[in-house]
């Protein structure tokens, strides 16, 4: 076979999204937690683009576009927060930041 | 062609993602972030997304990726310590994952007909032309409102992370 | 489709190789340009005027002690000087360099590649160039090249928006994305060029000036001077992963000069038509070369170059003859051009380096973000401002 069925693509994307999810879920410092969600706002694009091929419309490009502006802004905002937190305490763990547990 | 192109990258991406989860160091999961952002924007090329592509190694790869990096060597993140995590929640975790994988691959198949194919060249709308024109067109409002978005993320990240002058 | 793969494969060879002997040599003209603006000889005796100074020097690195400290992160270690220099080579693929030639009946474009992206690989190609820094400096486990990894990234990160805005207003201009066609939009006579035509004589000085600190040049060296933070990010490197920096930087500067040349100074086009006599402008500039050097090397008071400098003579004689030829007028005189105006701008970066003292790091970030970026901005509106108007 010449051609890859659309259907591949999307199985990737949903790979890819539940890697993300799973390094969401399981990993301990913000810094990896962060990436994960990097990762699936990736995964998320791959299956915007995937679609806009699909419905042969351009439209698709243009989410995939704002996804990522909105991406680079909420990584520059999170980040400026993961250094506010280290500066007051000192730790990137996130089990360590239970100040307001009981 | 495109078979081989796409598995290629398509494995690149799954074994830099599960890099990305499975490694201690940051600086290695964020190494392996950006492996996986190379590859998809090849992926992209495939599907006929080039200037998506580009703004993608621009953007994602090449400015975010940069800003992680140096949050990372800024505050010397070292590798994560050992989890206490029972044996049976170890033994499950694998297994069950990829039988989600396998029911979501599985779902996805029965619902796309296999009529719809991917070659390269068979998407031409997505020059930067193409992109510009809806951008400016139909997606104004949008446009106007992410920028507007950026201003405020530039100014809550100074005020984050500036030192007090007293 | 063989012929299209064994001609590609032929000109990668044929790329490769005059693109990696020619930034061995503009580490030689380097070094004669700065010399002679200090008024000294510079390299002068391994070969004829020092042009074996960088076959030694090759010789030299390669045959250096190869170290690999113990407390180095050894993947990242060896990664990043390979990094640095493919993405500094992966620019140059979608250079063009002339218009399409025809070699035995097969016609091709004297380029690697067409993209109609061309622009925006390139920018991508050194977005990626600044994880060769950033990745060194934090390997070496050292702190001078770790402050010296991030001074040096995040520089290269900030000058990159003026330079992407600076980039952007010629392409307001010309309206294309594609190398090939932003020089055939600027073909004709000198005032079609987009540096006088397009009005984008500010996009230029932004440009030029963004590109030396991407390329961390004199006067944005701080990062990687010897007596600042102890050589910066490469002090950890030896032998040929020290080679291959430098080599990547030469790279980038040559990319940078190229893209100035193929936005703004109209590429490989001469500046005025080629009925009105441009054709003779190489012949004429290489007679006179040879004439002053034949003269300087029979004057009697130069008595070590008497030889050298008659030989000298007499190749540029033998260039200009060869400029003449018709028959190979049609590859030669645009690849002469081109060469001419990217040499043009890789000598103001020597001239500039042997002239300028260089800038304390706080006064070059704010120099990028207060200044740079702000005028970047205005001329960006201007120009399209003008375009609306006159549509």
């Amino acid at each position: 076979m010449t051609e890859v069925p659309i259907s591949w693509y999307l199985t990737l994307s949903a790979i890819l999204f539940a890697l993300g999810v799973a390094g969401f879920l399981f990993r301990r410092s913000i810094i990896t937690v962060f990436m994960s969600i990097e990762l699936m706002l990736n995964a998320v694009n791959l299956s915007f683009i995937t679609f806009a091929y699909q419905l042969k419309q351009v439209n698709g490009h243009l989410f995939a576009f704002f996804v990522m502006v909105v991406a680079a802004a909420e990584a520059a905002v999170g980040l400026a927060i993961i250094l506010t937190i280290f500066k007051n305490r000192a730790t990137l763990n996130i089990d360590d930041i239970d100040s307001m547990k009981n | 062609m495109d078979v081989f192109l796409f598995l290629v990258f398509a494995i690149i991406a799954v074994v830099a993602a599960i890099n990305v989860v499975v490694q201690t160091h940051p600086i290695s999961s964020a190494v392996s972030l950006i492996g996986v952002m190379g590859s998809l924007a090849v992926l992209y090329l495939l599907l006929g997304a080039e200037f998506l592509a580009a703004a993608q190694v621009i953007v994602y790869a090449g400015a975010i990726m940069v800003l992680f990096i140096f949050v990372i060597m800024l505050l010397n993140a070292g590798a994560e310590g050992k989890r206490g995590r029972s044996f049976m929640v170890q033994l499950l975790g694998v297994p069950l994952l990829v039988a989600l994988l396998g029911l979501l691959a599985y779902f996805v198949q029965r619902m796309f007909p296999r009529g719809v194919s991917v070659h390269f060249g068979g998407f031409t709308g997505g020059t930067a032309q193409a992109v510009g024109r809806a951008l400016f067109t139909s997606y104004l409002l949008p446009f106007e409102v992410t920028s507007l978005l950026i201003l405020i993320a530039i100014l809550g990240a100074i005020v984050l992370a500036r030192k007090e002058i007293d | 489709m063989d012929a299209f793969i064994v001609i590609t494969l032929i000109k990668l060879a044929v790329i490769a190789f005059v693109l990696l002997t020619a930034v061995a040599y503009l580490q030689w003209v380097e070094r004669k340009v700065i010399a002679h603006i200090q008024v000294r000889p510079g390299p002068y005796r391994v070969g004829p005027h020092g042009l074996l100074q960088p076959l030694a020097d090759v010789i030299k690195l390669i045959t250096k002690e190869d170290m690999m400290p113990s407390y180095v992160n050894k993947p990242l270690y060896l990664f990043a000087p390979f990094l640095a220099v493919m993405m500094a080579l992966l620019s140059i693929a979608v250079i063009p360099f002339g218009p399409s030639i025809e070699v035995a009946g097969y016609k091709t474009l004297m380029q690697l590649t067409d993209l109609n992206i061309g622009v925006l690989f390139i920018l991508a190609a050194s977005s990626m160039g600044v994880y060769g820094i950033a990745l060194a400096g934090w390997a070496s486990n050292n702190k001078y090249a770790l402050l010296g990894g991030l001074r040096s990234s995040a520089q290269m990160i900030s000058y990159e928006l003026p330079m992407a805005l600076a980039i952007a207003s010629p392409l307001l201009v010309s309206n294309t994305l594609s190398l090939r066609e932003l020089v055939a939009s600027q073909a004709g006579s000198i005032q079609h060029w987009n540096i006088i035509g397009g009005g984008q004589i500010f996009s230029f000085l932004i440009f030029v000036i963004a590109a030396f600190a991407e390329t961390n040049r004199v006067p944005f060296d701080l990062p990687e001077a010897e007596n600042e933070l102890v050589a910066g990010f490469h002090v950890e490197y030896s032998s040929m992963k020290f080679a291959a920096f430098f080599m990547a930087e030469y790279l980038n500067m040559v990319t940078v000069s190229s893209m100035a040349t193929l936005l703004f100074l109209g590429g490989w086009e001469a500046p005025w038509p080629a009925e009105y006599g441009s054709r003779f402008v190489p012949s004429v500039i290489f007679i006179i070369a040879g004439l002053t050097a034949l003269y300087h090397g029979a004057h009697p008071a130069r008595k070590l170059d008497k030889y050298t400098l008659t030989g000298f003579g007499v190749i540029f004689l033998v260039l200009a003859a060869v400029f003449a030829l018709p028959m190979v007028q049609s590859w030669l005189m645009p690849l002469f051009w081109f060469c001419a105006k990217t040499g043009a701008i890789l000598f103001a970066f020597m001239w500039i380096r042997g002239t300028l003292p260089r800038f304390r790091y706080d006064q070059l970030m704010g120099f990028a973000w207060k200044f740079l970026f702000p005028v970047a901005m205005l001329n960006l509106l201007v120009t399209g401002f003008v375009i609306a108007w006159f549509s």
